[in-house]
């Protein structure tokens, strides 16, 4: 199994591997990275086995880096998810993701009364608390966290 | 920017000089400082108080006034959006006060505009000239903000202007009292807001004796019966929370009483004749609080008029 593991990793020769993505957050991450439009190999492993997580979801994306501003966004719904950069098999850069401070048209306002329900408009939330991953709606400034944040 | 969305985005000193304006324009309200200029009063709700004190107040500034008391009569009945009203306004006006039933749409309306906006209500959300007349309406009668004790008492819960007022006392010496029944107790976010900023409260059900006793200000809020999952809870509180003048026979002398209004009952008619009930002259505070306002959105400085008025 480990063997496995590794082996399907380390297939890829260059490009991105997001790792430790909750199950049931997985294709919420694929939406929010915008892959359904990717014309490069994806690779995508679901409810695989984990000892962190019980079961984990995988993405590999083959000869493309993202921007850390777009790569942070599944932090949203995905707080522990790990990048590696590969580079000629060889994992170059493992980083974990982080909430960027604004978050702009990705997450819905759960509030029923504000703006952002109400009027074509882009939705604006700020980052209050990275680690409980809180977010507060610039308009209304109704807070929202974790298993509430609903994508837009 | 020089619009004015919530309490919370005025510094201490912004608050400072808005209390100061509002005292220049109490001693002075007349002025011609607005003369030429068309302030809009967009009221997407209806709000009559609200409205007529604004628009009170750019006339005794010498400014003119457009717009509309109900959304029914206008392009907003016909599916226009927020941003496109918003746009067409700002093409003839010098400044937008505007009052709408959705949160965040004053917000929203500044960043689609250069023109100055200032909040008159946004739904459950912010409504900062109310905040800022019983801000005034505070310092007026007890000569200070600092080293006081307020008391709130009613519906802590939902109120707004009990919570707005509480995040601008914030930033002076005050101790609160907190009285209300554990359906309608001060939100936890407030009260970890006090916590963080190391801000005194006690927090009581029961509106005591020594509570009123120690108190330089009680401001009274509305318990509406809609608020209630339990309507018995209703019965048993609404009674619990009424002031009567007999409560305030050994209260201190510079006690005020408070309420944003409309009252119901609140507060028994009985206290109305009593020096200490300053709800009457609270709203008559709006009225410069709202004039200090409209002069900070407009740059216009309030130490250059009392110059002039000097000399």
């Amino acid at each position: 199994m480990a063997e496995k593991k590794e082996l399907a990793v380390s297939a890829l020769r260059n490009g991105t591997v997001i790792d430790h993505i909750p199950s049931n957050a997985l294709f919420k991450a694929v939406r929010i990275l915008g892959l359904e439009d990717c014309d490069k190999a994806v690779t995508i492993g679901c409810n695989l086995p984990s000892s962190q997580l019980g079961t984990k979801g995988i993405i590999k994306v083959a000869d493309t880096t993202f921007p850390a501003e777009v790569i942070n966004r599944i932090a949203i719904i995905a707080p522990g998810a790990v990048i590696n950069t590969i580079e000629n098999y060889e994992v170059v850069r493992k980083e974990q993701v982080t909430l960027p401070a604004q978050i702009v048209n990705l997450v819905r306002c759960c509030n029923p009364k504000c703006i952002t329900a109400n009027e074509p408009m882009p939705t604006r939330f700020d980052t209050v608390n990275a680690s409980t991953a809180t977010l507060r709606c610039r308009y209304c400034e109704h807070e929202v966290s974790g298993d509430n944040i609903v994508l837009k | 920017m020089n619009s004015i969305v919530s309490i919370n985005d005025l510094s201490k000193q912004e608050l400072l000089s808005l209390l100061d304006a509002a005292a220049y324009f109490e001693a002075h309200p007349n002025h011609k400082i607005l003369d030429g200029m068309v302030v809009a009063t967009l009221f997407f709700e209806p709000s009559t108080r609200t409205r007529l004190s604004f628009e009170t107040a750019v006339n005794r500034l010498g400014g003119r006034v457009i717009g509309f008391s109900d959304p029914a009569a206008t392009s907003t009945s016909k599916g226009e959006t927020l941003k496109d009203t918003i746009k067409m306004v700002s093409n003839y006006v010098d400044l937008i006060v505007m009052r709408h039933y959705l949160e965040g749409a004053a917000r929203y309306a500044t960043e689609v505009t250069d023109i100055p906006v200032i909040n008159a209500g946004d739904g459950a959300h912010q409504h900062p000239s109310q905040t800022m007349l019983d801000l005034y309406s505070i310092y007026k009668t007890q000569g200070r903000l600092d080293d006081i004790t307020v008391t709130m008492v009613g519906d802590l819960k939902y109120g707004r202007t009990v919570h707005s007022l509480l995040q601008a006392l914030s930033h002076f010496r005050v101790k609160f009292n907190l009285v209300a029944c554990n359906e309608l107790r001060m939100p936890e976010e407030f009260r970890t807001f006090c916590d963080n900023n190391s801000i005194a409260y006690t927090e009581s059900a029961e509106f005591s004796p020594e509570i009123i006793n120690s108190s330089d200000i009680i401001y009274m809020t509305r318990v509406q019966r809609e608020r209630f999952a339990d309507l018995e809870e209703y019965e048993r509180v609404k009674d619990i929370y009424t002031l009567h003048n007999a409560m305030l026979t050994d209260s201190r002398p510079n006690l005020r009483i408070l309420h944003p209004l409309p009252r119901v009952n609140e507060i028994n008619q009985d206290v109305d004749d009593n020096p200490k009930a300053y709800y009457f002259q609270q709203a008559k505070n709006g009225l410069f609080a709202r004039q200090a306002m409209i002069c900070k959105c407009l740059d216009i400085n309030i130490d250059d008029l009392k110059h002039m008025n000097n000399g």
